[in-house]
């Protein structure tokens, strides 16, 4: 759908459906702030978002050359968003690099917006460019805006007293403003922003201010842009929103589920990317009488936590898949020792250091089975940035109640992309009933629960409880050291049935889309996105798809197995080799297709209907 | 005001009903039954206790205290009594280990929380060998040690435990001896009212794999002439008729002779408040310097340096007190929001 009215000049405002826009440029040049700042101006307005933050692992690579391009997608629209996009209508490019780097993923005909003063001899060298592509007709398919942004940009900071270099820094507020203007957006949120980012640099406010002004007044005064788009608000249902990140959204999660369960939130972390952020948000919230501990290493950051969960707290660590791969033994200690425990992994490309700033979701098998002998953990994977708050507090529940480490698997997409997210209600959060042992009649350290199995939470300084633990196999009941075979055994079976009986607590999974027919797609984590967007098409072809999206990955949902057997075929997508598929195939006997993707991106959704398409056809 | 009265504990009180697993003749029964006795006379309720430990024979000690008690895995048990400290700086927390656990899997940890002055007791039984593992040379065995790791001899440097200890910042370094049950004992008093981190060197005979690894100190005739017990306050004296002293000439300690000429004002007084590191560098070391005694007792003890769980509790209440205690329904609601109309 598209109507178009025409202004005063004669130039045409189109209302469309939906756009995707990328703000891409050097590391140095502020991709992330002016996306993020765009997807925060069309958040409160009202559109349904998913974004896509792209940058190098590198703080500042040489600047101008390929691998120091950084890059901020955002996709928005007036009905509902699933993905980033996989392509783009709108590309802003800071300079040769970052045009050379994106210039593939813009759609024919789409608008391109580059920073012509950037396109110097030197600039193509450090892009490894002969000849500048704004004279050899390479961009003749495309809307070309070849605007002087760093020159346009100084004119309009020549009153406010900065050297060139800090009056440069402000061209990406230029061309945000431009992005106001091509979408009809009111400045007002980013000027807002500005003053409180700012508040001790009056400088800096006035002059991206006065930058972001300039970008927009220049495109209304020239007849540079024919045309400019309006995108109504979404239909999202009733509510207040907020937008968030996967990150900010399991710092809440976290915080809410300390305050509903009446015990102190403790984070022991070590910095590691795309997880760091947790630590940040966390640290913030002394108020809510959080304890952050920035320990000198992974292993101390795990250990602590289990420290503070032995004495009563709500205890969390985060990390990504290296952390992780440092924390294990500990995390075997949680398992023998029975303390809740959770941990977060924000996955990233690997093996070893890999891709830190990129995503993929090949722990899974490292998050189910990567500890010594048999160490059981339930594994939990949330779907989306907002999910990630709600998967934060199922996690909390789930360690406390069942008195065991769980993992939650996030990912670098999740971690950083953001989407409008309905703030709930305190009211609706449930409480997270916490039982701390307080009667020496009868107490025994691994007295359990006859239903839960849990043993009980005995917390030091409780008078008469007194008691040892310790990773050392012990007696059942008693906890005393014990290294009989039949005991050993038994212990291991009880840590099992432990876990797996958790599946009770847990809800039966429902398909999306058929509820049987020729395929079902079954996925985990952040693809629910691009597999979501490619169901409805695909559907509308006629085929029968089903999509089950497991946020439980230990224990699986206990209708799983009937579910897959309902469908012709099964397919599923992940971002590696393939381990859920291995499971499935393992667990339930069933003839799953694996469909990896291994590039450190996202799946798009055409990739996800293609392969139906092959599937089915 | 009340008055809580608190039980009038015996050391029994702190034995567990738990078959010791140690070997027969072992050092660690002698540090157990010091350890027993002293936390009897602390004026601490029993369930404020909390003994964590890593993995190694020293390790082993927790399950035969009767406290809370946490065996946990190789090196990390400072890492993890942080933890504890942290959610609860009131517990009185008592960390066992060795000199393979402490020094070199768990060296990490062991100089951040010295660092950081964590209020820790840190118990390090220092027999010089790995003893679980049956035989391996550690960081604190001598050059040239024949042991199951090596035939040859080891050529790897010993590590000066308290050189370390005292280079991550520690506040409380000491050293005492299994079999001196009076000197252990008084080294404990004195480390439990330490504030802060208080790092303990135990020197230990593991007479089944380093059988004799102290036995200059320890044995009865050469005790008094290996050995200066370092006071407060006293000059350092040593010798079985304590003529012999020890004096600073230069930036270097020398050993002389009293008599004819020198005397006690001539020597160093021992000041284990002294905030400049040098002093307690050069004494933490003076052990492997030939012709040196070793030197037992408290080192080092800096006063008024806060503890971490203490700074961490008060940023908490700083903030609680500046912004008031935290909102959930408004911390939700942070930052920009937009309403969506049925």
């Amino acid at each position: 759908m598209s109507t178009t009215i025409s202004d005063i000049l004669g130039r045409k405002r189109e209302t469309i459906d939906k756009a995707v826009i990328r703000f891409c440029g050097d590391s140095g040049d502020g991709m992330q702030i002016t996306g993020s700042q765009f997807t925060n101006t069309v958040a409160l307005y009202g559109n349904d978002l998913a974004t896509f933050p792209d940058y190098p692992a590198e703080i500042r690579a040489p600047a101008g050359t390929l691998p120091g391009v950084s890059g901020f997608q955002v996709h928005f629209s007036s009905s509902n968003v699933y993905t980033p996009g996989d392509s783009v209508d709108v590309l802003i490019a800071m300079n040769p690099a970052a045009l050379k780097m994106n210039l593939p993923d813009l759609k024919t005909n789409g608008i391109l917006i580059v920073n012509s003063d950037d396109f110097k001899e030197t600039d193509l060298r450090k892009a490894q460019i002969t000849v500048s592509p704004l004279e050899d007709h390479s961009l003749d398919g495309y809307r070309l805006f070849a605007v002087e942004l760093t020159k346009l940009t100084r004119a309009a900071l020549k009153e406010v007293g900065l050297d060139a270099k800090s009056m440069d820094r402000c061209k990406n507020f230029f061309a945000l403003g431009m992005c106001y203007w091509l979408y009809n957006r009111s400045m007002e949120p980013t000027l807002r922003w500005l003053d409180e980012k700012f508040k001790n640099k009056p400088q800096l406010v006035s002059a991206n201010k006065l930058a972001m002004q300039a970008g927009y007044s220049f495109c209304e005064a020239t007849e540079a842009f024919q045309i400019s788009y309006e995108i109504p608000p979404a239909k999202l249902s009733p509510g207040t929103y907020r937008n968030i990140s996967g990150n900010a959204a399991l710092a809440l999660g976290f915080v809410a589920a300390s305050q509903q369960a009446g015990i102190p939130l403790f984070l022991g972390s070590y910095p590691i990317t795309p997880a760091s952020d947790i630590l940040h948000e966390l640290s913030m919230y002394k108020d809510f009488g959080v304890t952050t501990f920035q320990a000198e290493d992974e292993i101390a950051a795990v250990s602590s936590a289990i420290g503070a969960s032995y004495t009563g707290a709500l205890a969390i660590t985060t990390t990504s898949g290296p952390g992780m791969a440092l924390k294990t033994e500990a995390i075997g200690l949680a398992v023998a020792v029975e303390l809740p425990l959770v941990v977060c992994d924000i996955q990233r490309g690997g093996p070893s250091t890999g891709l830190p700033t990129k995503t993929e979701q090949a722990d899974l098998l490292q998050a189910l089975y990567g500890r010594n002998s048999e160490a059981p953990a339930p594994v939990l994977a949330p779907s989306s940035p907002g999910d990630c708050f709600w998967i934060a507090l199922e996690a909390s529940r789930i360690a406390i109640k069942y008195m065991v480490p769980v993992i939650i698997l996030s990912d670098g997409y999740l971690a950083n992309g953001a989407e409008p997210w309905k703030i709930p209600a305190v009211s609706e959060l449930a409480q997270i009933p916490v039982h701390f042992e307080t009667n020496p009649e009868g107490f025994l350290p691994y007295k359990r629960n006859p239903s839960t199995l849990a043993r009980p939470w005995a917390i030091p300084g409780t008078p008469g409880l007194e008691h040892r633990v310790g990773g050392i196999e012990k007696q059942d009941v008693t906890g005393n050291i014990n290294y009989e075979p039949l005991n050993h055994e038994h212990m291991v079976r009880t840590r099992a049935e432990k876990v797996e009986g958790i599946a009770q607590d847990i809800p039966e999974i429902v398909p999306e889309g058929d509820p049987s027919g020729d395929l079902l797609i079954v996925a985990w984590g952040s693809t629910a996105g691009p597999i979501t967007a490619a169901m409805k098409p695909m559907r509308e072809k006629g085929h029968r798809i089903g999509h089950v999206h497991l946020r439980y990955l230990n224990p699986l949902p206990r209708n799983l197995g009937d579910i897959l057997k309902r469908y012709k075929k099964i397919l599923v997508p992940e971002m590696n080799m393939g381990q859920l598929v291995m499971l499935l195939r393992a667990k339930f006997l069933v003839d799953a297709e694996s469909y990896g993707k291994i590039q450190g991106k996202p799946f798009k959704q055409s990739e996800i209907e293609a392969k139906i398409e092959e599937l089915l056809d | 005001m009340t008055t809580a009265t608190l039980p009038v504990y015996t050391k029994k009180d702190f034995q567990t009903d738990q078959e010791i697993r140690w070997c027969p003749g072992c050092g660690d029964y002698a540090i157990l039954a010091a350890v027993q006795a002293v936390f009897a006379e602390l004026g601490v309720p029993r369930e404020k206790f909390v003994f964590i430990s890593g993995i190694g024979c020293s390790s082993r000690f927790p399950y035969y205290m009767n406290t809370f008690g946490f065996h946990t895995i190789h090196g990390r048990a400072p890492a993890i009594a942080t933890g504890v400290k942290l959610i609860r700086p009131d517990l009185d927390v008592w960390v066992a280990t060795g000199d393979g656990d402490s020094l070199s899997i768990g060296g990490n940890h062991t100089i951040h929380m010295l660092r950081r002055n964590v209020g820790l007791k840190v118990l390090m039984f220092n027999n010089k060998i790995y003893g679980l593992t049956k035989g391996q040379y550690s960081p604190t065995s001598e050059v040239g040690k024949k042991a199951k790791s090596t035939p040859f001899g080891s050529v790897d440097r010993p590590f000066s435990p308290l050189s370390l200890a005292l280079g991550s910042e520690a506040t409380f370094i000491a050293r005492s001896v299994d079999v001196f049950q009076q000197h252990l004992k008084e080294t404990l008093r004195k480390a439990a009212a330490h504030q802060g981190s208080a790092y303990i060197e135990i020197l230990q005979n593991c007479n089944i794999f380093n059988d004799g690894a102290w036995e200059t100190i320890t044995e009865k005739e050469a005790r008094s002439e290996q050995v200066v017990q370092l006071e407060h306050g006293k000059p350092l004296i040593f010798g079985k008729n304590r003529d012999k002293g020890i004096r600073l000439v230069g930036l270097d300690l020398e050993v002389v002779a009293l008599g004819s000429g020198t005397g006690e004002k001539d020597l160093l007084v021992h000041d284990e408040h002294n905030p400049n590191p040098v002093y307690a560098f050069a004494l933490s070391r003076m052990d492997s310097m030939p012709g040196f005694p070793t030197p037992i007792g408290v080192l080092r003890a800096l006063q008024g340096v806060p503890r971490y769980e203490d700074l961490i509790q008060q940023q908490i209440r700083e903030v609680q007190a500046r912004k008031g205690k935290g909102d959930l329904a408004k911390l939700l609601r942070a930052g920009d929001t937009w309403e969506v109309k049925a």
